[in-house]
């Protein structure tokens, strides 16, 4: 099914950085704790200059394979490749990644420049060259001058960039952050995502980012993989990911969705039709679904993509042939409004007592009071708009 | 609700003055009698004049106990030295073992505490002498090396020579560490224990090996932890009395066995206050040392 339905997706960002060649490349890979499962059977490819995502909920498995990666945890199973070497054998300080640790990590004894230095000084690397490259990595994240303060005197977001600078000054063929933006607050967390994404363009490094924050992973992210249980759920862009779940898990953790379970009544090549027992009118779709008729499909519907409309009491559900072309129809009443300034929020209760989740833009200053508590709607969306998932 | 004394005066006095008239009681008053004995003279077998004198501090500076002294500290600072270089190696296994392992390997070290001393180096007495266990177990080796040496066709070693391990100075550090060791482990144990082990781990990824990684990273950092293990060693290990008593020869009197003699077989409490009051001084010369790092590193973080 995906493959047809991928077609579709919009281009993906122009990204001219990232190269054709794997620079890492996870064949198989388990990890076992005890009796735990943490990584299971992971064969994943992640090419140069990418700014990849391990995205999944705690305990999905995503830190234990960046863990991987830098050296920390041992494969039980499978082969690691860093530029087509296996580092099986290569202990951490001897692999060519860096890691910017969740908790930065950063050495309370020493001084901003000697963190930074840490590293050239461990590769014996000459002391005048090491000054150099210290005040061009402390630029680079923005802290040039603040070389001679102690980790104390920062704040946590400056710790960060000393962190960063620290793991960037060695030039490592992959830096590779732990929830970079976690322990940052709301403001911070926005800036320092458009400076990450600026600050990997500039210095055309692969990042490898590990985080369970959707939103963070979209909106930085060039590609994304989604962990569930240890397993790769999907890999995939942001937008594919978002518009194009291979499952309901990825279309429940990456964004908001109403789910409805139902059954494939009719699969052609250009539509198919389910039908849901929570919708009145089976849900009409203008593309075919690669699936056995009659069995268990599951519909993913965004809330952003429901538009709502006023209906008058009584006012029945259109039949198929009447409704608008491409277009399903439902109907429904307002049991609870969120509004969020930007957007309101609308809990809408189906005929058949379901209730689904709308977002509705307020593109104007009076469009929040368009609706009220128990007003009955048409709930309207287009054809093409759900995803049908098989698992 | 936050309260200060001033608001609850009965309370607060009630909880306070038990334990201070106790310290009052049991301890600021018996060592005001002792620091008054040492400026006083004897003037007959049971009885001391307050005098004012200083002659006892003359006394004690003379060459004699000086050397005695010196000799303490060199003691105590080797014994606190091993303890050091032997303990943080046990510590770090500890801080670094699986948590079921923590707790058995944290109750081997307690172990000792819940021996009596007395028992503790008689045992030791009963390892080290020259038919204890060490000279078993190298006499054995001896006679086998030996026996080996015969059976490819070379000389037999000769008669074994039984080692002198007790009743020496080497004695009495042996058990000085024996005795100390878990006073060096735990606070450096605790200290290792709460690190980040991210900041270990960071120290990995730039490329440090394990060593300068503990070097440059869990050294520095485990200062205070060190400094307080130095000093809870070195405090007791300086006024050791049993040890040096039990397995040293003549020439291994420490100052405790100085200061046990003035009070007991000389009856010279006068001369015998100043020594432990001069004792005293060095301990809190030390506690003061160990302050200064502790607020240096202090203030670093």
């Amino acid at each position: 099914m995906s493959e047809a339905v991928v077609s579709n997706a919009p281009a993906p960002k122009p990204t001219p950085h990232v190269k054709d060649n794997a620079i890492i490349r996870f064949e198989g890979v388990t990890k076992r704790f005890d009796r735990v499962m943490a990584v299971d059977n992971v064969t994943l490819d992640i090419r140069e200059g990418e700014f990849f995502a391990l995205l999944g909920p705690s305990g999905c498995g995503k830190t234990t394979l960046l863990r991987m990666l830098a050296g920390f945890e041992t494969p039980t199973e499978g082969r690691i490749l860093i530029d087509g070497k296996d580092v099986a054998d290569l202990p951490p300080n001897k692999r060519p990644v860096n890691m910017v640790f969740q908790s930065y990590a950063v050495f309370p004894h020493m001084k901003v420049a000697d963190n930074v230095g840490y590293g050239l000084k461990m590769d014996r690397v000459p002391g005048e060259e090491i000054k150099t490259r210290v005040a061009e990595a402390l630029e680079l994240v923005k802290l040039g001058g603040y070389g001679d303060r102690m980790p104390d005197q920062l704040s946590g977001g400056q710790r960060q960039r000393v962190a960063l600078a620290r793991a960037l000054v060695k030039r490592p063929r992959v830096l590779l952050l732990d929830e970079p933006l976690s322990a940052l607050d709301a403001k911070l967390r926005d800036q320092m995502r458009s400076e990450l994404t600026s600050l990997q363009e500039k210095v055309g490094i692969t990042f490898i980012m590990v985080t369970h924050d959707q939103d963070e992973a979209l909106a930085i992210a060039t590609r994304c993989a989604v962990m569930n249980r240890g397993v790769l759920a999907q890999v995939a862009t942001p937008a594919d990911l978002y518009e194009f779940p291979n499952s309901r898990f990825v279309a429940d953790f990456v964004g908001s969705v109403n789910l409805f379970e139902g059954v494939l009544e009719r699969d052609e090549q250009n539509e198919a039709q389910v039908r849901c027992p929570e919708i009145s009118s089976p849900v009409y779709l203008d593309h075919g679904v690669t699936g056995a008729r009659g069995s268990t499909v599951w519909v993913a519907l965004r809330p952003e993509k429901i538009e709502m409309h006023k209906r008058k009491n009584g006012e029945t559900a259109p039949k198929m042939e009447d409704a608008p072309a491409g277009a399903n129809v439902a109907a429904g009443i307002v049991r609870d409004i969120v509004y969020l300034g930007s957007e309101t929020n609308y809990e809408i209760e189906l005929e058949s007592g379901r209730r689904i989740k709308t977002f509705r833009s307020n593109l104007t200053r009076y469009d929040q009071e368009d609706f009220t508590w128990d007003e009955p709607v048409w709930l309207a969306w287009h054809a093409c708009s759900p995803a049908v998932l098989l698992s | 609700m936050e309260q200060t004394w001033r608001q609850a005066k009965a309370a607060f006095a009630a909880i306070a003055i038990p334990p201070l008239a106790w310290l009052l009681l049991f301890f600021i008053v018996p060592m005001t009698v002792i620091w008054a004995y040492s400026f006083g003279e004897n003037t007959g077998p049971t009885t001391i004049d307050f005098t004012g004198t200083f002659a006892n501090y003359m006394r004690a500076v003379e060459p004699l106990y000086l050397e005695i002294f010196g000799k303490s500290l060199v003691v105590a600072g080797l014994t606190t030295v091993l303890c050091l270089i032997v303990g943080f190696p046990v510590a770090l296994a500890i801080a670094f073992a699986s948590p079921r392992m923590k707790s058995w390997l944290l109750l081997l070290i307690m172990l000792p505490f819940w021996t009596n001393l007395l028992i503790r180096t008689y045992a030791l007495i009963a390892v080290l002498r020259e038919q204890g266990y060490v000279n078993f177990t190298l006499e054995w080796l001896w006679n086998n090396a030996s026996g080996l040496m015969t059976f490819v066709g070379l000389q037999p070693l000769g008669e074994y020579e039984p080692l002198t391990l007790l009743y020496n100075n080497s004695a009495v550090i042996i058990g000085l560490v024996y005795v100390h060791l878990p006073f060096m482990v735990l606070p450096l144990y605790s200290a290792l224990d709460r690190m980040d082990r991210s900041l270990m781990e960071a120290s990995l990824d730039l490329g440090a090996g394990h060593m300068r990684t503990i070097l440059l990273v869990v050294v520095p950092l485990a200062a205070p932890g060190i400094a307080s293990g130095v000093l809870i060693t070195f405090i007791p290990a300086l006024g050791a009395y049993l040890t040096p008593d039990l397995l040293g020869g003549t020439d291994s009197q420490m100052i405790a066995n100085v200061i046990e003699r003035q009070f007991k077989r000389a009856n010279d409490w006068p001369f015998g206050a100043a020594l432990s009051f001069l004792l005293m001084y060095l301990t809190f010369a030390a506690i003061a040392m160990q302050a200064l790092v502790q607020r240096r590193s202090e203030r670093r973080r």
